[in-house]
Order: structure tokens, then sequence, then C-alpha cells
């Protein structure tokens, strides 16, 4: 090349290397670490299950586009998050809703827990999670309309969950715990197979894409309340306390809900916080609350001490310093 | 030697040691070279040669009486043409010495081995050599070769980590020059008065590890040791890699001295060892050039004021139209405006890549994922930091402990959101000094 200089060279900070793991391929990850339970539901449900996940993540990445167009705001869709919260409201209700309630509740997650709040990493509470409490609320029947695993052998047109029939004090009808393993129970669409879900989430730990403390904290948690519980209370302990991990939100909650980072604390003592108390407030509501469940209100009464925790679990490691030497 | 005891939080931030088996070629000397009069941190030199002098190879150009200092000398024979003002890679202006070079290479006549016997001497002449520190940092090596508790320092640590993705010049100098390592080694020693040296590698130069622990046994040298590292990045940080060897925390402000430790970069080392058997000052450099702008990625030893221009035109020129042209390495190097820039004492690396290749930021909104505060070596909060910069709250970045940062970079590195994570820190800094908070 002939003598040359350039006086147009870009002109940054360091470092001028950064990894390829950005938000977008982040968010792709939990996406594909989702999927093996979106597999079960499907086999287990039918294929609504993949239409309905599709209308979910259509009208939340559609919600997004258009919120950030009316504002004016710099396009995010691109980074996924709005498709993650779509698939993982799709997860969080049966496979037999109502398509137009789903739409609203991208509404409710987008828009109003999301965007209104500053958009991606900005939003105080989880929003799949805030979605599936509104629309428990607002449309209680349509939420809890179960419909028949395909394996089942009763003659009906719908089903209970696990924590129903057991909040309904009929033990003996219970599922095994190899099938709730299994997921072929009734529940919410993405939550019922717990093999499912627990390979999904060692795979985003082994990706280093979250890490292994909140769940463990938050199963952990389980499994020791339900076990002390039924220890004093009577009954098989230990089949119960595995019941109570299994049953429910507990494995899509804790792997792939608690974790989001944008409403989980970051230093690994908040990230104990954040696992034992879902883990608690999820048992008290189980064991002594009016529902039979308690994972959502327990991740979004979570979500909400973020903040809190985070500042409370300040602990610089190097150097000695601590908070407030002054 | 290696010890696994405990180490600091680290990132893979890849290798690319495209030119480790390139062996060093002597770079022609160009037709102009263009001398800086700040090479070092500390004060700039001033020029003692005017325009229309004569000037031989090793012959002092520029010093000056500040304490943190080191003198410059030509790198050419042949005749001064102007002293320039150009704008510096950090701001500021750079006072340039522009020599016409005559090709002939004659040496200066005051070029003379220096006579050594006790340590002042040893400090003067490493100072006469215009040494400074060679892996990045340029702060002049006589200073740090006579600390002010020279009793209580009893070990040396040779920097040889070369944890910068890209770099190989350090890999090469320990291969091609290590008998130099080794003397600058014994010669630091004897004179400052240390027991021990511990040489720490990262464990991706196994070759050079293995050449000098041969070297070590074969000369009976038992208190000389290497040190692998592991091969990720910052091992070779002065505090992580002091933590790594020795254990020991070094705060920020800390000198290697207070725990007892003289602490050189390995081509500074094997500069001391050349230096005092033929006397030439520090007018040349090693260095790598590497990058996908460049047409021939090799090692070179460079002359001291050459232009960026003419080392990549040795390289076999532009392969592509450069975007970006780092200084450095890729993590902690200085990108530059323009390739007219001259080589300085301490550059180990010029990367020049394409704009395929040239990382420009595209800042997206945290997520708090919090892989900046498990990349950083000190388990600072880099998050917590670019809030309290972004309210400019000098007391929040204080109690945060910002001082402690050193810019590694790790934080920038692994952000899924692509923030300048680090550069907030270098300006937060900026912000605490001026609210002179201690």
């Amino acid at each position: 090349m002939d003598k040359k200089y350039y006086n147009n060279l870009a002109v940054a900070s360091a470092p001028h290397l950064v990894t390829a793991m950005d938000t977008s391929k982040t968010m792709m990850m939990v996406i594909i670490a989702l999927m093996p339970s979106l597999l079960v539901s499907t086999y287990v449900f039918g294929f609504r299950c993949i239409i309905l996940t599709a209308v979910c993540v259509a009208a939340s990445v559609g919600f997004e586009w258009l919120y950030n167009k009316i504002t004016g705001k710099r396009q995010t869709v691109g980074d996924l998050s709005a498709a993650l919260t779509g698939v993982l409201i799709a997860f969080n209700v049966p496979s037999c809703f109502p398509y137009w309630m789903a739409i609203i509740g991208c509404f409710i997650a987008i828009v109003i827990v999301k965007q209104l709040y500053g958009g991606v990493g900005r939003n105080i509470a989880n929003p799949a999670i805030t979605a599936r409490i509104v629309l428990f609320i607002s449309f209680a029947t349509e939420m809890t309309t179960w419909p028949v695993p395909r394996m089942s052998d009763i003659d009906a047109a719908t089903s209970a969950t696990p924590l129903g029939v057991l909040a309904e004090g009929s033990a003996a009808d219970l599922p095994t715990n190899m099938e709730m393993f299994l997921g072929f129970i009734g529940g919410s669409m993405g939550e019922v197979s717990a093999i499912a879900l627990l390979i999904g989430g060692l795979f985003l730990i082994w990706k280093k894409i979250i890490s292994p403390i909140i769940p463990a904290c938050f199963i952990g948690t389980v499994f020791v309340i339900a076990l002390i519980y039924y220890a004093a209370n009577g009954g098989d302990a230990l089949t119960m306390a595995i019941f109570h991990v299994l049953a429910g939100g507990v494995m899509l909650g804790a792997f792939f809900m608690a974790t989001d980072y944008v409403t989980s604390p970051i230093m690994p003592l908040g990230k104990v916080i954040m696992g034992v108390g879902c883990g608690v407030i999820t048992m008290v509501v189980r064991l002594w609350g009016a529902y039979p469940e308690g994972v959502s209100f327990s991740i979004l009464l979570m979500n909400l001490c973020t903040p809190l925790i985070d500042q409370l679990c300040i602990k610089l490691t190097y150097g000695g310093a601590k908070k407030n030497e002054k | 030697m290696s010890s696994n005891a405990k180490h600091l939080p680290s990132i893979d931030a890849g290798h690319y040691k495209n030119t480790a088996g390139c062996e060093t070629e002597v770079m022609p000397i160009p037709d102009v070279v263009k001398i800086s009069m700040s090479q070092h941190i500390g004060a700039p030199c001033k020029p003692l040669v005017a325009k229309g002098d004569t000037v031989k190879v090793g012959q002092l150009i520029g010093d000056t009486d500040a304490f943190v200092s080191a003198p410059i000398h030509s790198s050419v024979s042949g005749t001064v043409v102007g002293i320039e003002t150009q704008r510096s890679a950090v701001g500021g202006n750079d006072t340039l010495v522009v020599i016409e070079t005559d090709k002939k290479q004659e040496l200066w006549e005051g070029i003379k081995v220096p006579e050594v016997n006790d340590l002042p001497s040893f400090v003067k002449a490493v100072r006469e050599s215009g040494l400074v520190g060679l892996g990045g940092a340029s702060f002049p090596t006589h200073i740090k070769y006579n600390p002010r508790n020279i009793d209580d320092v009893h070990t040396l640590i040779l920097n040889a980590a070369e944890c910068e993705p890209f770099i190989t010049s350090d890999h090469r100098g320990m291969l091609e020059d290590a008998q130099n390592i080794i003397d600058g080694m014994k010669l630091i020693m004897e004179y400052i008065g240390l027991d021990e040296a511990y040489v720490g590698i990262e464990a991706n130069k196994p070759d050079a590890i293995a050449l000098l622990d041969k070297m070590f046994a074969e000369q009976g040298l038992t208190n000389m040791h290497t040190f692998t590292l592991q091969d990720r990045y910052p091992k070779g940080a002065e505090r992580v890699l002091v933590y790594e060897i020795t254990g020991k925390e070094m705060k920020a402000g800390v000198l290697p001295a207070d725990l007892g430790i003289i602490l050189s970069n390995v081509t500074s080392v094997a500069f001391v060892g050349q230096y005092f058997k033929d006397g030439i000052p520090l007018i040349q450099k090693r260095m790598t050039v590497d990058g996908d702008a460049v047409a021939q990625p090799k090692n070179i030893i460079a002359p001291i004021g050459a232009s960026i221009h003419d080392v990549i035109e040795f390289c076999g020129g532009y392969k592509a139209e450069p975007k970006k042209i780092i200084m450095g390495g890729p993590m902690m190097g200085r990108a530059i405006f323009s390739d007219e820039m001259p080589i300085v004492k301490n550059n180990n690396a010029i990367l020049a890549f394409s704009k395929d290749k040239a990382y420009i930021p595209e800042e997206t909104a945290c997520i708090n994922c919090g892989r900046c505060h498990s990349a950083c070596p000190f388990g600072l909060l880099p998050t917590a930091l670019a809030e309290a910069y972004e309210r400019r709250d000098a007391q929040k970045l204080s109690d945060l402990q910002v001082m402690q940062c050193m810019e590694c970079g790790s934080c920038s590195y692994v952000c899924p959101a692509r923030r300048p994570l680090g550069f907030f820190n270098k300006l937060g800094k900026g912000v605490v000094k001026e609210a002179g908070i201690k």
C-alpha cells in the first residue's frame, strides 16, 4: 500500500477486545435452556403449547417494538429480552389459556412492568412473574383450569395440580414423585417437568450464565422446610419434601425466574438471601397461606427487596477495604 | 515452581499469540526518526540538541533535573532537522527531536561500559542508560532500584507474564535473550542485596519456562526460580502478580518495596544485562506487530523514534485499511489517532485492526448480571461505581474504593451490555482526586 497516513482512526478507551457473550446471546442461551421443558410440555399437553409460546413471544416483542417506536427510544427488541419474557409468560399459564388473555399478560409484563420503569435493566420486578400474578388475580378461573395430561387415566376435561390436590387435603390422590419428576402431571404449561427444567438450569450453570447460588438456596430451603414440617406433623417427610421441590413452579422459578439478573442481587451473599427468602415465602404460602402455590409471590417479594439486599451486602474483598472506611 | 493456594479472579480474554513463533527481525533504520522527550512517567526531558546539530547513536539528546525522569538518547546517527511539537496520545503535547538519518549508525564517543562497585553507582548507571519500566508503565527504573527501605527488600520478581493478548515480545525476548536476563538478575540482586528471585511466566509459554529452568540449573543459580502463572488475564498486572507469587495483598499506592519486593519487567532486566556489557543506552525496542490489517505480523526490534507507519511498512504494510491502531495490547493499550506517531521506549506492541476486527463500543443498558464484579481481580463493583460516577458522587466513589481500580479492563471485557466500565473508573478516579478525598 502506498505511503498514506490515517487520520480517521477510531479512538476509544481500552479495552479494544470484548467477549462475544453480549446481552442478546445471553438471552438466547436462556431461551435455549427452556426448550427441553417446552418439548416435554408439548408431549404432555399437545401442540397448543407451541402456538401459545409463539403468540406470547410475538406479543411481547411486538409490544416492546411498538413502545420504543411510539416513545422514540432506541429499538431494543434485538436484545431478545422481550422474547425471553414471552416464553416465560407462556410457561407460567395453563396450556389451554385463552390467547387474548395471554396477550394481556404480555402487555402487562413488557409495557407496565418493564418499559414504564425504563426498559431493560431498569425494571424492579420480574416482568413474567408479575404478569403471572396479575393474570392469576384477574382471570382466576382460566388461570386454574388445568388441561389433562395425555397419560392421565382420569376421564375428565380438566385436571388438578398436585399442589391443588394437596391443598384440598386428599393426599392419597397425589401423583408419584417420579411422575412429577418427568412432568406427567397437571400444571402451568412450562413448569410440570422437573427433569427438563433441571437439564436447562444445569446447562445455564455450566455455561456460567447463571450462578448456582440462588437455585440451590431456593430449592434447598423448600426441601428443608418441608422436611421439618412433615416430620413434625407426621407423614412421610422425605417423600413430601421431594414432592414440594418437584411440585408447582419451584424448578422453573428457581432456575429461570429468581435468577433474572435485573431483579436479583449480584453479590454472592445477596444471592443466598434471595434464594433462601424465596424458599421461605414459597413454603409459608404453601403450608399456611390461602393459595396452594407461592413461588410467584415469593419471587416478586424478593425482587422488591433486591436493591436493599444489594446495598446491605456490599463487601469489597481485596485490600481489606470495608464499605464505610473513612 | 507454582503455588495454587489462592488466585485472584481473572478472565479468559483469549491469547491470539499469533507471533509466538516469529523470531525477532531487526528493522532497518528509517529516513527520519522523531524522538519524544516524554517517554516516561514524570517530568519530560528538555532537548539538549538544536536544529543543525549532528548526532550519533547513543548520544544523549534529552535530559532534565527532575527526580522522576530518565534521559533520552539518539537511536540513530544523522542531523537534527528540527524540534517539533505534536499532540500526544494522551492529550497534551510532546516535544519531538526530529533527526534525518545518515544510515551510517556511527556510535557516539561517549559510550562506555559502566563501572559499578556499589548501589549508588549502579543506580546512577541505570539512570544514565535511560531505562524505564518496559512492561508498559514506563516508570524510571533507577528509582525502583533504589528504594527508601533498602534494608527491607529481599526478593526480586520479574514480570514475564505477558497476559495481554497478541503480544509475544517478552516471550521472544526470553527465548532469544535469556543470558542477558540472568546477568541482569545477578546485577540487580547483587547491588540491591536481594536473596531470592522469581520469574513469573504464564503457563502458555512452557518453552520459556523450560529454558530458564534449565539455565538456572546449569549455572547453579539455586536462588532463581521460574513461577508458573495461570494463563489468564490480568496475571501480569503488578498487584495481581505480587499476590499470586507471594500471597501478599498490595493495595493501590503501596509499593512493591514496602512488601520487600523489587519488581521489574523481564525485558527491562534483559536490558540491564546487556547495558552492563556494552554500555549502549535504551535506543531500540523489541515489539510485536500484529492485527488483521498488518500484512506480515512479526516480532521486530525497532529504533526508538521510528514512526508506526515505518514499522508497519517493514511488516509488509497494511493489508487492509486500518480502523484502529493500538500502541500496546488490546486490553490496556492506547488507540492512537495517527500512524505518524513515533515508537517510544515502552512500546511492546503495535496492533492494527481493520474495520471488521476493530471493536467500536456501542453501549446498551446494564442488565445487572454481575459479571463485571466476578471478573474484577479486586472484587470491586463496577456497576455501582459507574452509577456513582454518573452522579459525580465523589464520596460514594471513594467508599466503593474506586482508587483500588488498576484499569485492567476486565469488567469492560465481560460486560454483555458493552459498557466502558473500566473507563468510567478512570474518570471516577479523577472525580475523587478533584474533590480532594483522601
